[in-house]
């Protein structure tokens, strides 16, 4: 067992998975020279030189296509878009050819890649480059989304992103890279589809995903001040999702939040609301609360972007307004 | 350019014999389409075979093929089952993507022929990362990438020469001009005119306009391009000069063109002109043409027999191939 950062977890899997398997490659703007714009890439290109950790021009759509080209010919690239608001230029490559090749071939074709990218707000980069996407591709058939929240997760899920055999997209927030945690120095893998339950409790479930994970976490911390205790899960995967364990939570505590730092309209906080009111009706005690990012393009002056992004005191709030606890 | 006459006797029936399959082929799919067994879009490749037939049939069987939406005849001309084909065209269950692709994703992995693709300019990229595999696992093939006039304006396009370029991938680019991006003309389109080939020289990739209705000029451009691709010199950009006769697809009225255009590219038909040629130069006889013609118009009801005849899929079918 050691403590690591999130971004260290990423780069250890990412290098046992350059040592381990000769067809596994990395591609994407900057990873290799400049080291990765956000430094999980750092020391890279040194050790496994520039083929297989190949520095691209800016061309999101031209190098996330040469992923889906490469891995139709039996290699297994991991692509990074260097953040997922410019993942919207690629948006044809994922969408139209990553997520369809495997169907319209009925078979014939695979497309072993994943897709890492960086998403969220927080850092004050304004409108452009604060975005929250994962849950637009999570509506996607044939495409599979991990949102991990610790370097446990990050570190699990991606080893189990690079041995599937289906585009993957991993969205790493942009303000996890930092966080500390414990892995293990033995193998193992954190299996989609498996939601974590972080905290246990039986007055209200919430469930979050990526950096609201932590929020999710933070909010629990202050019901419980006043006595209140908050189950928290954290989804770990948007597609596939882990309702079950949502459920079988929800008929517990029989009260449900969602928190997403997306957009609330439209959010994938909304597909879970709906699956849990569908599945756990009876069991509710109120609405299934959404908390979400607010309805503006992000921002850039700190305090104000702030207010756009949900934090505990938010979601303890609605908790309070909607559940009167 | 002069085209040398440097082919044998059995390459000019097989060369005639597949073209021939193509338009019969597309023939029978329109046909197939008007008694609505056929639905969804259709564009047929009726006047293109030439650039198909001798592209393709150069290539060697570990080279692959990657296309735009208007791909029976660069399916058929990499060989192929032409029931499974049609079957696909017909949503059956035999279909060669058992119904699920139709006819603008056409795929034939065994043969590397790795699909239709119907977002214009899409598949470009796709094909640049062929060429980086190909290129990364030390194999000898290539990747011939097809695409339209209507694909050149696209981001992809210019992205994908820069990319097989920069990197010196084993791609030929294989640009069917027909004039016409649905029914806009190629001259309201590009600014820089007719002569698209010429884009590719920014990209400081070799770049040749061929005649797309003279078979032999577009294998013998294409052997060369070949030669040089092989070689290792990186990418090769070949612009075949071609026509379709019918609409962009089966629902297009042809509002945008005069008849009298259409006459005029039918004086140089690829499948007459090359029989001619062939005939001329003593190298293949009437009577062989009649026996080919004979047998390809039975293949072409056999596989109509069995696209018609061969089932629906089951819903069975509907979630399997979603994920690997």
């Amino acid at each position: 067992m050691a403590e690591i950062i999130v971004r260290e977890a990423i780069a250890q899997g990412l290098r046992e998975a350059l040592e381990q398997d000769e067809n596994v490659f990395l591609l994407g703007e900057d990873i290799g020279e400049y080291d990765g714009a956000y430094a999980v890439t750092r020391g890279f290109l040194k050790d496994f030189g520039p083929e297989r950790v190949r520095d691209t021009p800016i061309s999101e759509a031209g190098f996330v296509g040469a992923a889906v080209g490469a891995a139709l010919v039996g290699l297994r690239p991991i692509v990074e878009i260097m953040t997922i608001n410019f993942s919207l230029l690629a948006m044809d490559q994922i969408i139209n050819h990553a997520a369809k090749l495997r169907y319209m071939s009925d078979g014939q074709l695979t497309v072993p890649m994943v897709i890492r990218t960086v998403t969220g707000g927080g850092a004050q980069l304004a409108a452009t480059h604060s975005q929250s996407f994962e849950g637009w591709y999570a509506s996607v058939p044939g495409l599979k989304v991990a949102v991990p929240a610790t370097p446990y997760d990050a570190l699990g899920l991606l080893r189990t992103s690079i041995k599937d055999d289906n585009p993957i997209v991993f969205a790493e927030h942009a303000l996890l890279y930092g966080v500390r945690g414990d892995v293990p120095s033995e193998y193992y893998d954190v299996p989609f589809g498996k939601a974590a339950v972080r905290r246990e409790g039986a007055d209200v479930t919430i469930i979050g995903y990526s950096r609201m994970a932590h929020v999710a976490l933070e909010a629990a911390d202050a019901l419980a001040e006043r006595g209140r205790h908050a189950e928290v899960i954290d989804l770990r995967t948007l597609r596939p999702l882990d309702i079950d364990t949502i459920v079988e939570s929800v008929k517990k505590t029989n009260r449900a939040v969602v928190v997403e730092e997306a957009w609330r309209t439209g959010g994938f906080a909304g597909e879970i609301a709906s699956e849990v009111q569908e599945a756990a009706f009876d069991y509710l005690d109120g609405p299934v609360v959404r908390v979400g990012g607010l309805d503006v393009p992000a921002p850039y002056s700190g305090p104000i972007e702030a207010a756009t992004i949900p934090d505990a005191g938010r979601v303890v709030d609605e908790i309070s307004r909607n559940f009167a606890i | 350019m002069k085209t040398a006459v440097d082919i044998d006797k059995t390459q000019v029936a097989e060369y005639y014999r597949k073209m021939l399959l193509i338009r019969q082929f597309e023939e029978a799919s329109s046909r197939l389409y008007m008694q609505s067994l056929i639905r969804g879009f259709l564009h047929l490749y009726i006047g293109e075979e030439a650039v198909a037939v001798g592209a393709i049939g150069s290539l060697e069987p570990q080279d692959y093929i990657i296309t735009h939406y208007r791909d029976h005849g660069h399916a058929l001309a990499r060989g192929m089952d032409p029931k499974a084909c049609m079957a696909e065209l017909c949503g059956k269950a035999t279909g060669s993507s058992g119904g699920k692709g139709g006819s603008m994703h056409l795929f034939d992995a065994e043969r590397h022929f790795m699909g239709g693709h119907a977002i214009v300019g899409g598949q470009m990229p796709i094909g640049v990362g062929i060429g980086l595999g190909i290129k990364m696992k030390r194999e000898n093939g290539v990747v011939m990438i097809f695409f339209g006039d209507g694909a050149v304006n696209e981001g992809e396009f210019h992205e994908s020469l820069n990319l097989a370029s920069l990197w010196k991938l084993p791609c030929i680019f294989f640009l069917e001009n027909n004039l016409y991006g649905m029914g806009t003309h190629v001259d309201r389109t590009h600014a820089a005119g007719r002569d698209i080939y010429k884009s590719a020289e920014y990209y400081d990739i070799p770049a040749i306009q061929v005649d797309g209705m003279d078979l032999l000029e577009v294998r013998e451009w294409t052997n060369e391009a070949l030669r040089s691709v092989r070689a290792g010199n990186g990418p090769y950009f070949i612009e075949a000069m071609t026509y379709r006769y019918r609409g962009h697809s089966m629902a297009d009225p042809v509002n945008y063109r005069e008849m009298s255009e259409v006459e005029e590219w039918r004086i140089n038909d690829p499948i007459d002109r090359f029989k001619a040629l062939a005939l001329g130069e003593g190298l293949i006889t009437q009577d062989e043409l009649h026996v080919i013609d004979t047998e390809v118009a039975a293949e072409i009801e056999e596989v109509v027999r069995f696209a018609r005849e061969s089932p629906f899929p089951d819903n069975d079918s509907l979630y399997k191939n979603v994920y690997a």
